[in-house]
């Protein structure tokens, strides 16, 4: 189907797009386009303006800076694919990362725009929830940083201003004994999650002492699963352990029926998937590799 | 509405157009350039029918706005085979069988095209993973992944042979 009308802009500097953002009261940015596009050809979505960022060119990187990985808003999900220091140092991102639509959307698709959309059914919000990421924001007023936390406040709302651009997302470095792992069943490769499961962690000795754990597409707005992180925090992770965490994320969780699944069966799955990832982190600790 | 004139090169041929900003680029390349071989197969940006590559990349062009493209070197199916002989990925999907309807394989051979020009000695792992963006609803998807192993080979045995060539002279 093809989209509304609208009016195009394509900015060539960060503080242009800015100010076109303020120009233009009912425009949205156009980044991989990859839920814009589908949304408007729909028409679902009906902006009146779009300000094209794709170049921006300067927001297209990955960076390991001191304490933290940095990646530009632009960035497409294929570079995570292609990048040593993530598929390396930063295992729950490299996990998600091939996990998300397929190789063609992967193209377009940017981390930004993955994280800006809010869509819970999206991978990178219970990923970054679990690493405890930042997100930057630039708007007329400068740059300020909002914590993953604070990020996500309603389905598809985030707490960007109108006129502010996410411009890069930071992941603290994991420490010594820290592990990640991102677990997602979908009903066929490219699909969007049934239910998936993010966890990092930190081991001290044979015990957690941290945990953060995302669940995608079970709950309205991107959430994090606190009473499974308290299940395992200080703990050892016996079967015990991890039923028990498991049990509190297959509760906490808020899923609706659809065609992926029921309620039940959802939450079942959450069950299964947190338990599962917690080991693969803890394992993943255990190996050094964080 | 917004127009805008683009200029674009597809297979290497430049071409200035005025566009609307809301034409999707396989609309464009389908009607405003009569490239007829790149498909649409859906309207959920799902079957990968629509790719071809934008700066060497495979995207699917239901997913793109035609001004996206200004600036950019497209390349269709059209523009796959050079002086009238076939790409090795086109032989491959003759002499495999890699197509019954071939509604997906212009789709198919683009999304391959990339995943070769990356990674020339593919597994069938990474073929069957760098093709998971496109649909065939005919194949059952093994004589694909054969015509895409026969280029690969192919294509291994003539940079061998120009090589030798080279080497000799
Ligand atoms: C077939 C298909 C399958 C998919 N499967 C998955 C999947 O399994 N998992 C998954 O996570 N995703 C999936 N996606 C979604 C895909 O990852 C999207 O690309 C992503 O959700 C949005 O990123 P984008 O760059 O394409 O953003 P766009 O579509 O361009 O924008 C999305 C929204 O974010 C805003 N925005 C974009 N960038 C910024 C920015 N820098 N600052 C402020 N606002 C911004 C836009 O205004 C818009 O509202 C799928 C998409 C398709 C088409
Ligand atoms: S036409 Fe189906 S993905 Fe483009
Ligand atoms: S050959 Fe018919 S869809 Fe693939």
């Amino acid at each position: 189907m093809i989209p509304g009308q609208f009016d195009y802009h394509a900015p060539t500097s960060l503080d242009e797009a800015v100010a076109l953002l303020g120009q233009h009261g009912g425009a949205k940015i156009l980044a991989g386009g990859q839920s814009l596009i589908p949304a408007m050809r729909f028409r679902l979505a009906l902006p009146e303006v779009l300000i094209d960022i794709n170049g921006l060119a300067d927001l297209d990187y990955i960076r390991e800076a001191v304490g933290h990985l940095a990646i530009g808003g632009l960035t497409r999900e294929s570079a995570l694919e292609e990048s040593a220091a993530v598929q390396s140092r930063y295992p729950l991102l490299a996990d998600t990362a091939r996990v998300i639509a397929d190789p063609l959307v992967r193209n377009l698709a940017t981390v930004g725009g993955n994280l800006a959309h809010a869509d819970p059914a999206n991978d990178h919000p219970a990923a970054m929830l679990a690493y405890n990421a930042q997100v930057v924001a630039h708007g007329p007023q400068g740059t300020r940083t909002i914590a993953i936390d604070d990020f996500f406040t309603g389905l598809f709302e985030n707490s960007l201003a109108d006129d502010e651009i996410l411009t890069e997302i930071r992941i603290p470095e994991p420490g010594a004994g820290a592990g990640g792992a991102y677990l997602k069943v979908e009903r066929k490769v490219g699909d969007y999650a049934i239910s998936a499961v993010a966890v990092q962690l930190a081991m001290s000795g044979d015990s957690v002492s941290a945990a953060r754990i995302g669940l995608t597409n079970v709950s309205p707005v991107p959430m994090r699963a606190s009473g499974a992180e308290q299940a395992v925090v200080g703990q050892r992770l016996t079967e015990e352990v991890l039923e028990a965490a498991g049990r509190a994320a297959a509760a906490e969780c808020d899923p609706s029926a659809d065609l992926r699944g029921s309620v039940d069966y959802k939450r079942d799955l959450t069950r299964v998937l947190t338990k599962r990832a917690l080991r693969k982190a803890a394992e993943r600790a255990a190996g050094g590799t964080s | 509405m917004s127009k805008h004139t683009i200029t674009l090169t597809v297979n290497g041929n430049e071409f200035t157009r005025e566009v609307e900003s809301r034409t999707l680029l396989v609309h464009f390349v389908r009607e405003d350039l009569d490239l007829t071989g790149t498909h649409i197969g859906c309207d959920t940006t799902s079957c990968g029918a629509c790719t071809l590559l934008v700066n060497g990349r495979a995207i699917k062009s239901c997913t793109m706005f035609a001004v996206q493209a200004n600036g950019a070197a497209v390349e269709t199916i059209e523009g796959v085979a050079q002086n009238g002989d076939l790409h090795p990925l086109q032989e491959g999907f003759w002499e495999k069988h890699g197509l019954q309807c071939g509604y997906c394989t212009p789709g198919m051979i683009m999304s391959a095209k990339q995943l070769l020009e990356q990674n020339p000695n593919p597994t069938e792992e990474e073929i069957r993973w760098g093709i998971s963006g496109n649909l065939c609803r005919c194949t059952g998807y093994n004589k694909i992944v054969e015509a895409i192993q026969y280029a690969a080979a192919k294509a291994r045995e003539g940079q061998t042979e120009a090589g030798g060539e080279e080497a000799s002279s």
